[in-house]
C-alpha cells in the first residue's frame, strides 16, 4: 500500500473512536511534555545564567584574607587595593571590611536578633569593580560617607522592612542611629553585599570603632587578562605571605550552581521517562482492545484478500500515528511551559532542537512497540473465528 | 481455468475440530463439483457443517485432509500468502450481516479488494455492475445511511466487481425481510443467468434455495440430497429426511 493509504487506514481507526483516541495520545503527551520542558526549563536557565554573565561580566576578581600557618586569621596589608589598582590588566580595585556588629530597626530590639545582617565598611570607589548600583536612594558621598550613614544591601532592605531611603528611616547600629541614603540593588557577582550595610571606612573607623582590616579586596579586568591578574593578584596584595590570599573568580560560582542544576535536570528527565513509558503502557492497551473490537473487520479485510502484511501495517501505522499525535501534542505543551516559565523567571525561552527531536523519535519508538503486538496478533487471526465475532 | 466445466471442486474433505475424545468430525468425507455459471444451495440443519464446507471452499479455513480447486487451482496447496491473493482475486464474498466497512463509502467498499491487490478498478465493469444492482445513487453513503437491502446489494457489487471464478454467499438474506432478500436473491440469479457468474450460497430457508439451481443438503458433514431445479417443496422434504434421519 502507498504510504498515503496506510496513514488514511490508520487514522480511520482513530477518527471512529476519537475519546479513546485522545486519552491514549495523552498518556504519551504527558511524558513528552514533562521531558521537553524540564529540557527546555534547563537551558532556559542556562541561557538566563549566560545573558546575566554576559551584562555582569566574569571579569571580577576577589582577593581575602585566610588563615597563617599557625591557625589565626591572616590579615593584608594596608595598602593592598592601592597595590591591586596599579597590576596591569587591572580596570578598578575595592574594598570592603567587617565589622563584628548588628544592626537593629530600633535601640529596642535586643541584641543578636540580627536576622544575619553583616555590617561593612567599604570604600567609596566600590560599586565600580562589583558591578552594583542604587536603586533607590544615593551612594554614600564625601559627607555621608564619613557621618552616621549606611546604605543597605538589597536583601538587607528587605529583612528590615526598608523598601526606600529617607532621612525618616533610621537604624540602631553599634549604640547609634544611623540614616539610611540608599538601598542597592542585587549585586549577583557580590551577594555578600546583598545582606549587609553599608557604611564609609572613614564613618566606620571614627564612629564604630573599626580596625582598618581589608575583609576583601575586589578587582575588576581587562575581560581579557583575567588569567593573568588571577595568577599576580595574591603576591600581589599580600607580597609578604601570597599564600595566605584567597582568590576567587564569584561568576565561577553561578556557574558552579548551574552544573548542580543540571544533576536535579537528569533526575527530572528519568520522570518524564517514567511518565512515557506508562503513555506508552497505555498506548498498547488501548492498541489491543481496538484489535479485540475490530475483528469482525480484519477478518473481513482477510477474506477480501487483504495479507497478513497488510493488516499489520494498519494496525501499526495506527498505533504509531497515535503516538505521533501525542507526541506532536506533548513537544507543543513541553514548549509553551517552558515559554511560560522563562517568561516568569525573567530568562530567554529556549527549547533545544535536538528535545524536540528526540521527543519525536522516543515517542516513534514507543508507538512501534507499543503496536507491535496488537498488530501481530490482529495479523494472525484466523478469517473464519474473525468474522463469526459479533 | 479448468478443462472440465467445474469452478470448484472437493475431493473427500475431512475437516475435524479438537482432538482426542473432544473431536468433532464437522466434514466427514464430501466430494462435490460446481459447475460454472450455476447457481447452488448449501442446505442442512445447525450443525451440519454447511458454513464450514463454505469456509473451505473458500479458502477462510483449512481442511483435516481432502481437496479443494478454485478454478483449477489446488487450494490445500497453498501458503497462506497466495491463499490470500487467491481469495482476492477469484472469489467473492456476501456475508449475512453485509459486513461492510462503516467507515468507507459504498464506492470505497467496493473497490476495496482491488486496491488491497494495487489495481485500478475497471470502470465500465463498475458502471455495469451499479447499474445491474440499482445502486447508482448510493455510492457516496456510507453504510449506516443505507438500508439493508441496498448494504446487501452493495457488498454484492463488491463480491462482483472483481470478476471472481465463484461468488460465496453466507445466508444473504438473512437479516433482510422477505421483500428485501427476495430482491437480493433475484439479483444473485441474475448474475448466474446475465453474467455467467458462478454462485454457491449457503442458506437454512427453503424458499431461498428454490432460487438456485441445484440444492445439495448436509447432514453431520455428508452430502445426503442432492437436489437439481429444487422448488421450496422438494426442498422441504429433503431437509425433513434429514431432520429426522
Amino acid at each position: 500500500m502507498p504510504p498515503a493509504d496506510v496513514a488514511r487506514v490508520g487514522a480511520a481507526g482513530l477518527v471512529t473512536r476519537p475519546l479513546r483516541a485522545v486519552l491514549a495520545a495523552a498518556g504519551i503527551a504527558i511524558g513528552v511534555a514533562a521531558m521537553v520542558a524540564v529540557v527546555g526549563i534547563s537551558a532556559s536557565s542556562r541561557a538566563g545564567v549566560e545573558r546575566e554573565l554576559a551584562a555582569i561580566g566574569t571579569n571580577l576578581l576577589t582577593a581575602a584574607p585566610g588563615r597563617t600557618f599557625t591557625g589565626e586569621a591572616a590579615r593584608l596589608p594596608d595598602e593592598a587595593v592601592e597595590m591591586a589598582g596599579r597590576l596591569d590588566g587591572v580596570t578598578g580595585a575595592s574594598a570592603t571590611g567587617r565589622l563584628d556588629l548588628g544592626v537593629y530597626r530600633s535601640d529596642l530590639i535586643p541584641a543578636g536578633e540580627t536576622n544575619g545582617i553583616g555590617v561593612l565598611a567599604v570604600r567609596p570607589d566600590l560599586l565600580g569593580p562589583v558591578g552594583a548600583r542604587p536603586a533607590d536612594g544615593a551612594w554614600l558621598n564625601e559627607v555621608t560617607r564619613q557621618g552616621p550613614a549606611l546604605v543597605l544591601g538589597a536583601e538587607a532592605a528587605r529583612l528590615l522592612g526598608v523598601h526606600r531611603a529617607s532621612a525618616d528611616v533610621r537604624l540602631w547600629l553599634g549604640n547609634q542611629w544611623f540614616v539610611v541614603v540608599g538601598v542597592l540593588a542585587p549585586a549577583p557577582l557580590a551577594p555578600e553585599l546583598d545582606t549587609a550595610v553599608l557604611v564609609g571606612w572613614e564613618a566606620a573607623r571614627s564612629l564604630l570603632g573599626f580596625d582598618g582590616g581589608i575583609g576583601t579586596v575586589y578587582v575588576r579586568t581587562d575581560p581579557d587578562r583575567v588569567a593573568d591578574v588571577r595568577a599576580l593578584l595574591a603576591r600581589t596584595v599580600s607580597p609578604a605571605h601570597p599564600n595566605e590570599v584567597l582568590v576567587e573568580r564569584p561568576s565561577d560560582a553561578l556557574l558552579a550552581q548551574e552544573v548542580t542544576d543540571r544533576a536535579l535536570t537528569g533526575l527530572l528527565l528519568g520522570l518524564g521517562a517514567v511518565a512515557l513509558l506508562v503513555g506508552g503502557v497505555g498506548v498498547a492497551n488501548t492498541m489491543i482492545v481496538s484489535v479485540l473490537e475490530r475483528r469482525a473487520e480484519v477478518g473481513l479485510r482477510r477474506a477480501l484478500g487483504a495479507t497478513r502484511a497488510q493488516i499489520r501495517t494498519q494496525f501499526l501505522a495506527e498505533s504509531l500515528l497515535l503516538s505521533a499525535l501525542g507526541g506532536t501534542a506533548g513537544i507543543l505543551t513541553g514548549a509553551v511551559v517552558t515559554w511560560g516559565y522563562a517568561w516568569s523567571r525573567g530568562w530567554p525561552p529556549a527549547v533545544p532542537g535536538w528535545a524536540q527531536a528526540a521527543g519525536l523519535a522516543v515517542t516513534v519508538l514507543i508507538g512501534g512497540i507499543a503496536g507491535l503486538y496488537p498488530a501481530v496478533r490482529a495479523a494472525r487471526l484466523p478469517p473464519t473465528e474473525a468474522l463469526a465475532a459479533p | 481455468m479448468s478443462p472440465d466445466g467445474f469452478a470448484v471442486t472437493a475431493t473427500d474433505l475431512v475437516k475435524v475440530y479438537g482432538t482426542g475424545d473432544s473431536a468433532v468430525r464437522a466434514l466427514d468425507g464430501v466430494t462435490v463439483g460446481f459447475r460454472r455459471g450455476r447457481f447452488t444451495a448449501i442446505m442442512g440443519p445447525s450443525g451440519s457443517g454447511k458454513s464450514t464446507l463454505m469456509h473451505c471452499l473458500a479458502g477462510l479455513d483449512a481442511v483435516t485432509s481432502g481437496r479443494i480447486t478454485i478454478g483449477g487451482t489446488d487450494l490445500t496447496r497453498l501458503r497462506d500468502r497466495q491463499l490470500t491473493a487467491l481469495r482476492r482475486d477469484r472469489v467473492g464474498f456476501v456475508f449475512q450481516a453485509f459486513n461492510l466497512l462503516p467507515q468507507l463509502t459504498a464506492r470505497q467498499n467496493i473497490t476495496l479488494p482491488s486496491e488491497m491487490a494495487g489495481r485500478r478498478v475497471d470502470a465500465d465493469h463498475l458502471a455495469h455492475i451499479v447499474d445491474v444492482l440499482g445502486i447508482g445513487d448510493r455510492l457516496g453513503h456510507r453504510p449506516a445511511e443505507l438500508s439493508g437491502g441496498q448494504q446487501q446489494r452493495v457488498a454484492l457489487a463488491r463480491a462482483l466487481a472483481t470478476r471472481p471464478e465463484v461468488i460465496f454467499a453466507d445466508e444473504p438474506t438473512g437479516n433482510l425481510d422477505s421483500r428485501s432478500g427476495a430482491e437480493v436473491l433475484g439479483l444473485l440469479r441474475d448474475c448466474v443467468r446475465g453474467l455467467g457468474q458462478t454462485v454457491v450460497m449457503v442458506t437454512h430457508d427453503p424458499s431461498a434455495a428454490a432460487y438456485a439451481d441445484r440444492a445439495l443438503v448436509l447432514a453431520d458433514g455428508r452430502i445426503v440430497h442432492d437436489l437439481d431445479g429444487p422448488t421450496r417443496a422438494t426442498v422441504t422434504e429433503a431437509l425433513g429426511l434429514a431432520g429426522v434421519r
